[in-house]
This record gives C-alpha cells, structure tokens and sequence, in this order.
C-alpha cells in the first residue's frame, strides 16, 4: 500500500494567502496486471504517476479523485521540495481552506496513459522491446483512462470517491466514471466539458496533430530515434490550441493590437498577440511530448458515450446515479454552455441529481483553471454540503479556521 | 457577453416560509416532480421535498440563488426564464410552479405555455394589484407601495403586475382550466371580495 504523503497535513493555521498544501511529492504505481484497452490491444504492464493532498478517513470515504486535461498531469497542488517554482495546475482549487479542503478530503492528482510526466507512455520504453513506444504506444480513450484509474483507485484502498472532478477533458473523465462506475462514485464535478466534440473542435485537433505530423523531425512519430523532436509542430499545435482557449473578448482586453515596438515591415513577431503565442508555443514543445499529444487529442475526439446507446445521450448517462455538479463558463467558445445544458438536459431527462451553474466569466475555456469567486463558491459549497451530509473528515484534527 | 440581467437580485426572498408555501404543499401530489420556475434559495423545493417527498428542480437566473440553493442541497439549473423551457421535455413534470415571479416576466403569455408544455399542472403565485391599498394609493395618485409590493416605481423589478379578475380572464381567454384557486391576506384565506381583501393570488391551473 503506498504511502499518503504525510507532508500534506500542515497543523499550522495557513495565512490566507498561503494556504498551499506545501511540498509534495510525486509517487508511481507499477500494475502488472494487464490493461485491455479500447482498441484492441492489451497494456501487459504500466505505471500511474500520482500525488496525494489530505488524509485518508477511517472509512475511506473521503477521496476525491481529480483528472487532468490536455497537457496537465497528476500534479495538482502544491509544490515540490527541489523546484519550487513548479505549482500544481489546479493550486487555486485544491489545498487547505480552499474550495476543495484537504483538511477535510484526501485528493489524489493521477496522470493518465500515454502522457509523458511519469505515467506510462510513448516516451516509456516498451518492455517488449527493450525500446521507447513511441509511435506504436496504443492510441488511448478515455474509458481507457478511467479504467487504470479505477486500477489506481483499488490499489489505494478506495472503493468510492467521494468525488470525481474534472475540467474540460477532465470532466469528460469524470462523465465517465459516473456512467461506467456508478456504485464507485458518490459524485462528479464535470467542469467545462461536453458530451463529445464538434465538427469544430475535431477540427482545431486535426490542424493541431497535422502541424505535428508535418514536421520534418516528426519521422513518423519515431522522432526519438533520430535524436530530435517535431518543435515547429508542436509550438503551432499549442498556439492553435491555445487561441481556442482565450475569448476573443479576453485576448482583446490582454493584447489588443499592441505592438512590441512598432511596425517593421518584417515576419518577426511585432504584434505581442504574435509573440505571445510564440512564447507559449516554444514552452509547450520544451516539455510536451508529441506523441503524446496526438495521442490525447484523439482521445477527446473519440469520446462520445451516446454513440454506445444509438446516439441517444439520455440513455448513455442513465446508469450515473451519483450527484452531478455540471459548470460551464458563458465566454467558452471551445466547450459552449449549450454542450453542458445537452449534458444537464439529458441528465434531467433519466431524473438524476444534477446542478448546473452558468458561470458568467470573460476568460473562455481557460476560465476552469481561473479565480472566479461564484465558481469557486459554488465548488466550495458543493464540498461542504457533501462533507457536512456524509460527515467525510470529521475525524480528523484540524486546525481552527474561521 | 456579460448578460446584465445578471446583476439584478433575485426577486425571490431568501430563506422564508411564504404564506404560499403550505397552499402550493397541499396542492402537490406525495412524490410529484416539480419544477420551481425563479426557485430563489430553494427553500420551496426544500419544503416540498420534506413534506410531500417530491423531486426535481429549481431554475434560477441569479449567482447568489444558484450558490445557495448548492449550499441547500437543492437540484438547481442556472438559467434565464425569458429564454423558456428548451432544456425541459414536454409532460416531464407533475407540476411547474411560478411563484410571484410572473409580475417580472417579459414575456408572460410565453412562459404560461411553456409551464403547460413541461408540467401537467402549473401553479402561480403573484401579488394581487387589486388589493385595496393598491387602490387607494393610486387614488390619491401615487403607485403603490405595500408588503407585497415593497419596491418604488423607479426600481421596481414587477413590470406586468395584474389583478385577481385580470388573472381569472387571462386563464379564461385561453380556456385553461384553474383547479383551484386561494386568495390570501395575511397568510389566511380570503373569501369575500377577494380581489379588494386578497394580498396574494395563488392558483392550479392546467390545458
């Protein structure tokens, strides 16, 4: 059984500032079990990079599993020891006092297969070969997800989350698990989601991995062999994506037409909208793998649970009988509102507990990983009313808090 | 994008027993689902939950009704109103209720239709303006400003207030059959001359 990390329980009062879970650390499981996948093939074996905030209760009945997006990973909140700098995506929402209290639940921060931070992956090397996958790592779904985290969940001695939480692609983990472990969840927070993708967004994938696919250091994917990585590719996927992120309300008010130091009558980046997306586009293929890439971008395309049930999503979220807090943010564009209500109206359809807030926030799609006080609120509230109902975390020594 | 309507504040009370609330209780079925039309904190659905063992949901437009009714426990689906019921099936509830916020409503013709489309029944609260205080306030010339009618003219959210009688001709206009009716005034009901003593308009009604 692995060890939650104890470095988490702070008998200090946080400042309100500060009130981080502190250092963390980074923990894998290895499961020899193997892992039948969606499309055909079989995982003989596999690590789970994952973190842990919190303590487990005695009834183990105070685990919230949380699921990364995109290009996330198991590292939630926090930082580490020996990188300080390096904080957990979703530090604004989990922590001591914040909306989601690990004073009061055990969260448990997990990087899916075929990412590239710890988890097995095209940049693991392939047992059977002695070699990195790398293009011929399985393409993954997300039920492929779910179910290594399932795998995860056993090994940690959690038969029930109390929650499963996810932001956009994350919330789809979460949809996920309430449809195909009902008896396994108590609740799911699906966060900037959508029942599948749109021609659209199955679009801005395809520009994305064809950006990736053009490279000529792509090499059919077996890049790693020759000692180079796709960049060009990669920083053109993550401009693209990331302009699909943003409102166009918020990139206005952000850059404007502001221009870095007037007009040269050159390809340099002039306008800082430009040399922006430069920026963020040369971090992401730094650290981003881009098999992986393609590969998590093909598993948003995919999921679509309805397709199980003849299209019909109603009958695909019947079995989900926990509670559902359903969220989107009026300013996406890239997971609209209307696709959160198909989510809410098919879920009222089959009678299921669901709540639905329509956060009003300029910042589109990004807006999940953002401070915004009526989302966070309604994420708290959410917490306390699932702690005060079910007791989860009474037993634990906490520090006063007012 | 930012919908200004937003802003306003709910026009439900938070947090109160309404004198309408043991009416509307006796009038929905053990276990019925509802839908509360503008459901403020979801104080209604919480008592109807307790009383009658009903389910279903509250819809309200307003952060701070939404955020209360999650910290009740109350089903709540944010949403304006005014854009009608698309997210509702047709007959998926016993019952719709609209309580008093049909004098907000833009749109009051639109929303009757579509409580009648979603729900077997509708229930209707409202302040009744026939109300004899009403009156003469207007008498001497001014608008009336009572308990039920708490705002000025100049910031009030109420923009089609009607009567007892005006109500009764509107359901007859569009032959809806009203299975029940209860005029109020201080929380009793009102018989004689309900449209000059009622203070509160309460009503069943269905196609």
């Amino acid at each position: 059984m692995p060890s939650f990390s104890a470095t988490t329980a702070s008998t200090e009062t946080p400042a309100p500032n500060d009130r981080s879970v502190g250092p963390v650390l980074s923990q894998t499981a290895h499961f020899d079990t193997p892992l039948p996948l969606a499309c055909g093939r079989t995982l003989p074996q596999y690590d789970l990079a994952y973190e842990t905030y919190g303590i487990l209760d005695a009834e183990r009945s105070n685990a919230v599993l949380i699921c990364h997006a995109l290009n996330a990973s198991h590292h939630v909140a926090g930082f580490y020891a020996d990188d300080p700098d390096n904080i957990g995506w979703w530090d604004n929402m989990v922590g001591p006092g914040k909306p989601l209290d690990t004073n009061r639940f055990l969260v448990v921060g997990v990087n899916n297969l075929g990412s590239c931070f710890g988890s097995t992956g095209p940049i693991s090397t392939n047992p059977a070969t002695g070699k990195p996958w790398g293009s011929d790592f399985p393409i993954v779904t997300v039920e492929d997800w779910v179910d290594a985290q399932a795998q995860l969940a056993d090994r940690l001695g959690i038969a029930q989350w109390a929650a499963v939480m996810g932001g956009s692609l994350g919330g789809m983990q979460s949809l996920d698990w309430a449809i195909r472990y009902p008896s396994r969840i108590r609740n799911a927070l699906v966060i900037a989601a959508a029942p599948n993708l749109s021609a659209e967004n199955i679009a801005f994938n395809e520009i994305a991995r064809q950006s990736i696919m053009s490279d000529p250091d792509y090499h059919d994917g077996n890049f790693g062999a020759y000692g180079v990585k796709p960049r060009g590719g990669l920083r053109v996927a993550r401009m693209i994506g990331h302009i699909t992120y943003l409102s166009d309300e918020q990139m206005e008010a952000k850059f404007g037409r502001q221009l870095r130091e007037g007009l040269k009558f050159s390809f340099a980046p002039e306008f800082q909208i430009e040399s922006y997306l430069r920026y963020q586009g040369e971090k992401f293929a730094e650290y981003y793998d881009a098999n992986t890439y393609l590969r998590v971008t093909k598993a948003l395309d995919y999921f679509d649970p309805a397709t199980r049930e003849g299209g019909d999503l109603a009958r695909a979220l019947a079995p989900a009988t926990c509670r559902l807090l359903v969220v989107s943010f009026t300013t996406d564009w890239r997971f609209p509102a209307s696709r959160s209500r198909e989510i809410v109206k098919a879920l009222v359809r089959e009678r299921r507990d669901v709540t639905y807030a329509e956060i009003a926030a300029p910042h589109g799609h990004d807006a999940f990983l953002l401070d915004n006080p009526q989302y966070h609120a309604v994420v708290r509230a959410w917490f306390q009313r699932m702690a005060a109902e079910s007791g989860v975390g009474d037993d634990f020594p906490r520090p006063s808090r007012q | 994008m930012m919908d200004a309507s937003r802003e306003k504040s709910s026009l439900t009370p938070f947090s109160v027993a309404r004198a309408d609330y043991a009416t509307i209780g006796n009038w929905v079925g053990d276990g019925a689902h509802v839908l509360d039309l503008g459901c403020g904190d979801g104080a209604l659905l919480g008592f109807l939950a307790a009383q009658r063992r009903a389910s279903g949901y509250g819809i309200e437009i307003d952060d701070a009704g939404v955020l209360a009714c999650v910290r009740n426990g109350i089903n709540v689906i944010q949403s304006d109103l005014e854009r009608g019921l698309a997210g509702f099936d047709d007959a998926a509830f016993d019952v719709v209720i609209l309580s008093q916020t049909l004098q907000a409503m833009r749109r009051i013709e639109a929303i009757v239709g579509e409580m009648l489309r979603v729900g077997r029944e509708a229930i209707v609260t409202f302040p009744n303006f026939g109300h004899w205080s009403h009156r003469l306030q207007i008498l001497r010339g001014r608008m009336p400003v009572s308990s039920s009618l708490p705002y000025q003219w100049y910031d009030t959210p109420n923009i089609h207030l009607c009567t007892v009688a005006d109500f009764d001709a509107f359901l007859a206009a569009r032959s809806l059959r009203v299975l029940d009716r209860v005029i109020l005034a201080k929380g009793r009901p009102v018989t004689f001359a309900p449209n000059l003593a009622g203070e509160l308009a309460i009503y069943r009604f269905r196609k």
